[in-house]
């Protein structure tokens, strides 16, 4: 496919590997956080992680919206899908997360509740439309990629003035995340790990731009490369990030320039802060409560929203008890150290989000690098 | 989640909608969110909506410079 088997190219990767290992300086760790499922998943399945010199760390970030999301918001999302005449949407990866006691949404289906996977927001308002006998609730979640559609779902409810279609929405940001993983004396009591570098997120990008790394970059002084989701695009980035260390500079440099730039797409922008606004606490699986770094839906279309409508209350509940999914998503243990991985908790019966999602860190393991790292 | 791949636009429809092409396969997705797509465009696809527009240009210099690596090694 074109713009795609281009960027997997094996000769490259092995020229960009004798690249690293001639640029890398012999006595440091380069301590570099991909924040995006998408690239942890791209280093797994294309053995990049094999190609890396040894002083080259990848650590794993939370990057994976299906992992960070707390089990308390899937509970409500459970509670709503077994009231009377509610029809719940979301997409596939959530259907199989662990919540409470076990629940999860598939089972919840299995049991009776009207859960329907979509693969577009639209799906769900159109299910809205020819169901005008159901209440039809899109359990919205994902990063700043996901989030437009959503928006432009909640404003054409509106345009219809549809009364049965609503949003739960859990739409999270990445910025105020990474911030927070370096700075919040919360994620330093937690055992977070040093981090050098970050692998900045490609398709986040496409939206928002480069431009909102900027002032973390010089803040922190922590070099951000946003990367692109193909192989060679993350030992490129991997390349850019040690230059960058190497010669003492912390910028945002954009190796994903084919579709990221200085500002994003200024119309998803746009239409995303028309619909939803800052929440100003959200919690985090793994990272806690991170300050303003989530979305909710702003008061003209208050209708729309699931939590005011249904009534939903907050809540906290914590882990499983031998899930370390916290762990793995910040960074301060690798899936293979969590007691149960591979053993009680397996993709066909996961105990955590990480184990669950096409992006977690505990399924690339396991799939594509769990029998090396017991080598 | 975030998982989004390009695909070359083959038609445009009514209502900000296109045809898409990939692997072979077509499929119709929204062209909502990106302004001035056209019919060979390439766009990055996800959740069925285009998010933006790829740059031939720039995946072309960054194709190149990835291809000196590959002949560094040689």
């Amino acid at each position: 496919m074109k713009y795609i088997d281009e960027f997997r190219d094996g000769a490259a990767a092995r020229g960009l590997a004798r690249q690293l290992a001639v640029e890398i300086q012999p006595d440091r760790e380069y301590r570099l956080m991909e924040f995006c499922g998408g690239h942890t998943h791209a280093i797994y399945r294309y053995g990049v992680q094999d190609l890396l010199p040894a002083g080259i760390r990848m650590i794993h970030g939370p990057g994976c919206p299906v992992c960070v999301l707390p089990v308390g918001r899937l509970d409500m999302a459970l509670d709503l899908a077994t009231r009377p005449n509610v029809t719940l949407c979301s997409y596939g990866d959530m259907l199989r997360v662990p919540g409470s006691g076990g629940q999860s949404l598939l089972r919840a289906k299995a049991a009776g509740a009207e859960i329907r996977m979509i693969y577009s927001a639209a799906e769900a308002l159109e299910l809205a439309r020819r169901h005008s006998e159901r209440e039809v609730v899109f359990f919205a979640i994902g990063f700043e990629t996901t989030t437009p559609p959503t928006a432009l779902v909640i404003q054409q409810a509106a345009a219809l003035d549809l009364p049965n279609f609503s949003v739960f929405c859990n739409h999270v940001l990445t910025p105020p995340a990474i911030v927070h993983l370096l700075d919040s004396p919360e994620a330093r009591e937690l055992d977070a790990v040093a981090i050098d570098g970050f692998l900045g997120p490609a398709h986040v990008s496409v939206v928002i731009g480069s431009r909102p790394y900027e002032a973390f970059a010089s803040g922190y002084h922590k070099p951000v490369v946003i990367a692109g989701f193909e192989p060679l695009d993350v030992m490129q980035s991997i390349l850019m990030l040690v230059r960058q260390l190497n010669e003492g500079r912390a910028e945002v440099e954009n190796q994903y320039t084919r579709a990221v730039t200085r500002d994003g797409n200024a119309k998803a922008q746009r239409l995303v802060a028309e619909i939803l606004e800052p929440r100003s606490v959200f919690e985090w699986r793994g990272l806690g409560p991170v300050p303003r770094s989530a979305l909710q839906i702003r008061a003209p279309y208050a209708r729309f929203d699931a939590e005011r409508r249904f009534a939903l209350e907050p809540r906290t509940v914590p882990d499983h008890r031998a899930c370390q999914c916290g762990a793995v998503l910040r960074g301060a243990i690798k899936p293979t150290d969590c007691k149960v991985f591979g053993t009680a908790c397996t993709p066909e019966t996961p105990l955590g989000a990480c184990m669950v999602s096409a992006e977690g860190a505990c399924a690339a393991y396991y799939s594509y690098g769990r029998y090396q790292e017991a080598a | 989640m975030c998982l989004a791949v390009p695909a070359r636009v083959c038609a445009l429809l009514d209502g900000e909608r296109a045809v898409i092409e990939l692997d072979g396969l077509k499929r119709e997705i929204s062209i909502e969110l990106v302004d001035d797509v056209t019919v060979g465009d390439y766009v990055i696809v996800h959740v069925g909506h285009a998010l933006g527009k790829l740059d031939p240009e720039e995946a072309e210099e960054t194709l190149a410079l990835l291809r000196d690596f590959a002949e560094a090694q040689a």
